[in-house]
Order: C-alpha cells, then sequence, then structure tokens
C-alpha cells in the first residue's frame, strides 16, 4: 500500500498507529491517524469496515498491534483503552430508562447539556425516556454519550445514516468541534460521499488485504472509487 | 405409633389415577400422555433402585460408600444443571459451572450441617447423610438451572447492549451487572416465595412425611426449619457461584464478550 495518512513522517506522540491488524481471513493493515485527523473509511457492504472498527477496540480477536501514546493496546486494561478509542456503533443500544443515566457528567451537567444543544436538542430530553426516541435521535445521542467519556479516537460506524440533512450537518458540526478542542482523531464509516467530502481530510477505501489511500478529498474522485469497488 | 405400611394394591391404586389423567389427556388430545407415563415409569424404577440401595448402605455404613454415592447424585445433578440451560456451555466447563455450583450449595452445606449441627456418630451416618444430601441437591437444584439457563440465555439476548457498554468503557463486572442482578432474581424468587408460603398455602414434604412417619409435629417443624435454612443458603450461594463462574467464562481476559464459548441451539432438543 501507499503512504500512509498521517502527514508528517515523525510520528507524533498522541497518533493512533495501526499495525499489521489481521481479523478473520482479512488483513494485514497498517495505517495511522494523527491527532486532530478525521479519516473516511468506505468500502463495498460486507467488506469488513464494521469489523476492522470492532479491531481497533478489542471487541473481537485478531492479530497485530494498535498504539495509542507508543503503547500498544493490550499494555492498557480492556476498559481503558476502549474509553480512549471509543467506537459509536451504527445501531446505539441503551439499557437505562432514562437518557440522562446514560450520561456521565464528568465535568458537570453544563458539559452534556452543552453538547445536547449544539446538536439540536433541549435539557429536557436528560429526562426522556429511552422507548420513545426515534432511531434518528438515538443515533445523535449516542454520539453525544461517547464523546462526553472525551476520548482521544473515535471510531464512528454510519452514525448518519438515519438522520435528515439538518441533524446530519448538527452532527458533523458537533463532531468537527469536539475534534479541534480536544485534538481528536477520528475514523468515519460512512457510505455518503457528500458526508466524507464535508468532513474528511484523508480517505480510505477497505479491501480484504490492504487499505487504498485516496489522495485528494474531491466528492467526484471518491464516488468514481466507490463506484470501481463495487460489483 | 407406626407408619401405615403400603401394599401394592394401595400403590396402584395411586398409580391408576396417573394412568386415567393419561387416558383423559390422550382422548382430549391435550399431548403429554406418553411422556407422562414415562416419566411415571422412570420414577417408579429409580425409586425403588435408590430405595435398595440405602436400604444396602444403612446396613453398610461405610464412609466411602457414602462418598461414592454422594459424587454419583452430585454429577448427576451437575449434568441435569446443564441438560436444563436453553443455550449451554461448550465444553467441560459446561459441566463444570453445573457440578460446582451443586457442590457449593449441597454438598458442603450437607457436610457442614452433619458435623456441625447433626453431631451423629459416625457424623457420615447414612440415614441423615445421604436424605440431607438428596433434599439439598433436589431443593436447590431448580434456582440453580432457571439462574444458568436465564444467564446464557441473556447475555445472548442482549450481545449488543453488553458491547455497548464495553466500547463506553466498562469493565465486564459493569457491563454484566444488570444480568447478574436479573439471574440472582431468577434463581431465587421461588425459594424466596416457597419460604412466605410454607405452612399456610403448603405443608413441606418432608414434614408431611415425618409426620406421617409418626413425628411429633413441633419437633418436624424443626427439621423443616433447618432444612429450609439450609436450602435457602444453599440456594443462594450456588446461584452465586455460578453466576460468577459463567460471568468469568463468557468474557476473556481483554474483557471481550465471547459467545463463541455457547453452544449453538440445537433445534429438535426441545
Amino acid at each position: 500500500m501507499k503512504e500512509p495518512v498521517s502527514p508528517s513522517s515523525s510520528p507524533d506522540p498522541d497518533q493512533l498507529i495501526v499495525s499489521g491488524l489481521r481479523f478473520g481471513s482479512q488483513g494485514p493493515y497498517d495505517f495511522s491517524l494523527a491527532p486532530g485527523m478525521c479519516c473516511g473509511l468506505s468500502g463495498v457492504s460486507g467488506s469488513g469496515k464494521t469489523l476492522l472498527l470492532r479491531a481497533i477496540a478489542d471487541l473481537d480477536e485478531h492479530q497485530g498491534e494498535c498504539l495509542l501514546n507508543g503503547i500498544s493496546s493490550s499494555a492498557y486494561p480492556a476498559f481503558e483503552w476502549r474509553s480512549r478509542v471509543a467506537l459509536v456503533p451504527a445501531e446505539s443500544r441503551w439499557w437505562h430508562e432514562l437518557v440522562g443515566d446514560h450520561l456521565i457528567y464528568r465535568d458537570g451537567e453544563k458539559r452534556a447539556v452543552d453538547l445536547l444543544v449544539s446538536c439540536g436538542f433541549g435539557a429536557e430530553v436528560l429526562n426522556w425516556q429511552v422507548q420513545r426516541l426515534s432511531t434518528g435521535e438515538k443515533q445523535r445521542l449516542s454520539v453525544v454519550r461517547a464523546l462526553l467519556r472525551e476520548p482521544s479516537v473515535l471510531l464512528l460506524d454510519e452514525i448518519g445514516s438515519s438522520l435528515d440533512g439538518d441533524s446530519e450537518l448538527l452532527l458533523e458540526q458537533m463532531l468537527m468541534d469536539y475534534r479541534r478542542r480536544r485534538r481528536a482523531s477520528i475514523l468515519w464509516v460512512s457510505h455518503s460521499p457528500g458526508q466524507l467530502a464535508r468532513v474528511a481530510d484523508t480517505l480510505l477505501v477497505l479491501h480484504p488485504d490492504r487499505l487504498e489511500a485516496v489522495q485528494e478529498v474531491s466528492q467526484n474522485q471518491f464516488a468514481q472509487k466507490n463506484q470501481e469497488v463495487s460489483p | 405409633m407406626n407408619v401405615a405400611v403400603l401394599s401394592a394394591l394401595d400403590l396402584s391404586i395411586a398409580a391408576a389415577l396417573v394412568v386415567l389423567l393419561a387416558l383423559l389427556s390422550f382422548r382430549l388430545k391435550l399431548g403429554l400422555a406418553a411422556q407422562m407415563l414415562i416419566a411415571a415409569l422412570r420414577m417408579i424404577i429409580q425409586l425403588l433402585l435408590v430405595g435398595m440401595v440405602l436400604q444396602f448402605l444403612f446396613a453398610n455404613s461405610s464412609l466411602w460408600l457414602v462418598i461414592l454415592i454422594s459424587m454419583v447424585m452430585l454429577l448427576a445433578a451437575g449434568r441435569e444443571v446443564r441438560s436444563r440451560a436453553k443455550r449451554k456451555i461448550r465444553g467441560p466447563i459446561g459441566y463444570g459451572v453445573g457440578v460446582g455450583s451443586m457442590f457449593i450449595s449441597s454438598f458442603s452445606i450437607a457436610v457442614l450441617a452433619l458435623l456441625v449441627i447433626l453431631q451423629q456418630d459416625p457424623w457420615y451416618e447414612p440415614r441423615y447423610a445421604i436424605p440431607f444430601l438428596g433434599m439439598l441437591l433436589g431443593n436447590t437444584m431448580t434456582g440453580i438451572a432457571l439462574a444458568v439457563d436465564r444467564m446464557t440465555s441473556l447475555f445472548h439476548e442482549q450481545k449488543e447492549a453488553v458491547e455497548q457498554r464495553l466500547m463506553l468503557g466498562e469493565t465486564k463486572g459493569e457491563a454484566g451487572a444488570d444480568i447478574r442482578r436479573d439471574c440472582m432474581r431468577a434463581g431465587m424468587i421461588p425459594l424466596i416465595n416457597s419460604m412466605a408460603a410454607a405452612g399456610l398455602v403448603s405443608l413441606p414434604g418432608m414434614m408431611t412425611g415425618q409426620i406421617l412417619g409418626g413425628t411429633p409435629p413441633m419437633e418436624a417443624v424443626k427439621y423443616q426449619l433447618l432444612i429450609m435454612f439450609l436450602i435457602g443458603a444453599g440456594t443462594g450461594f450456588g446461584v452465586i457461584c455460578s453466576i460468577l463462574m459463567i460471568q468469568n467464562h463468557l468474557f476473556d481476559e481483554r474483557h471481550r464478550l465471547r459467545l463463541d464459548r455457547l453452544l449453538p441451539l440445537q433445534p429438535r432438543n426441545r
């Protein structure tokens, strides 16, 4: 494969490095994410995008290494690795009755409310019943829930798929703000070339045996790439 | 006062009722007739065999014989716990959960009761040891089997929710907390209900047996209380043991949920 997506040659201490990652019969995959970078990830359905994210989050067995701050994931306690490298799945799950019970308030309730407002909710959402949320509301709230835990790396798995245009833009804005403020890096799986063109600095296309770097982020070129790999 | 001796005819009359029930069920196409008769036959053979074994055992009180029979009973109970679960744990650990929990719930409690409370000479006096162990095994097994069945099923059903919690940085202990609580409840509720209803709704089997056998009611009550305390504690410890063992086995050292450690469902097995 070509040059990994890291723009600088000297490794940043905070960067996520994935090296020789294999799962199932796929891989090895190598790439790195510099702090503050947003990388789009695409590939045909069934190409293993979700499995790649799960392997990075250490939710499935895999070979190879993922490093953060130069330290291998296996050297972190599992829960600490996952709170630093947070996976937000396409379909969120909830287990308490109220939305507010799922959110943690490390810096007081104000920060949670700020985040909720920035993606189009009011503070009253904290007392909403999870049962009555729409799929789109759940998707946005699941991102808020993840951001409140202040991860350094976000792995987003098609989180915008049930959103209307405005909500999608709000969500993107919230994530971009978080990325800037926290210098967090994002690996963003999406099927929408428009969305990736808006948010991603670089793009990767997932193949069974390699990641293909798409150098220039332009909507047209990316759409083309996507067509090439479609059967 | 002596026990009224039952003749073969007396038993036949009672058995005829079961046959009548099976006939009625068959006639009304309600099903279960064959299963009922087979279960009744199994029970006759098993109890007759046990009666013979016990008679032999009481005549020859030997520690090794008591241990041997206890082990057979324990292994059978462990196997039964596993077979009652809808989703079974793969490999020897699947039996280990059942046998280990039944050991805690029944074997250790029975030994404690024999050594500390009953203090017979010898302490393993089969006339006490075997009925105590059997009573504990039979009564704690239900709760433990319910908890095991529920735990493996819940982890399977709630895989996504458990993994979502892991993704948010929870430990395996935190991610499984709700399921553990649910299983503790499932395992203990039948027992708590039967303690609450004892004497009011039902006369417990052992007490009834003792009273029929001529023991004064207050003495029978004391034995019943003793055995209920032991069953209650045994069920609780056994359920906790099974919950912890399953929790420990269904997550690996990287706190990943490992449902590949469950056997796939076998559709024909009930």
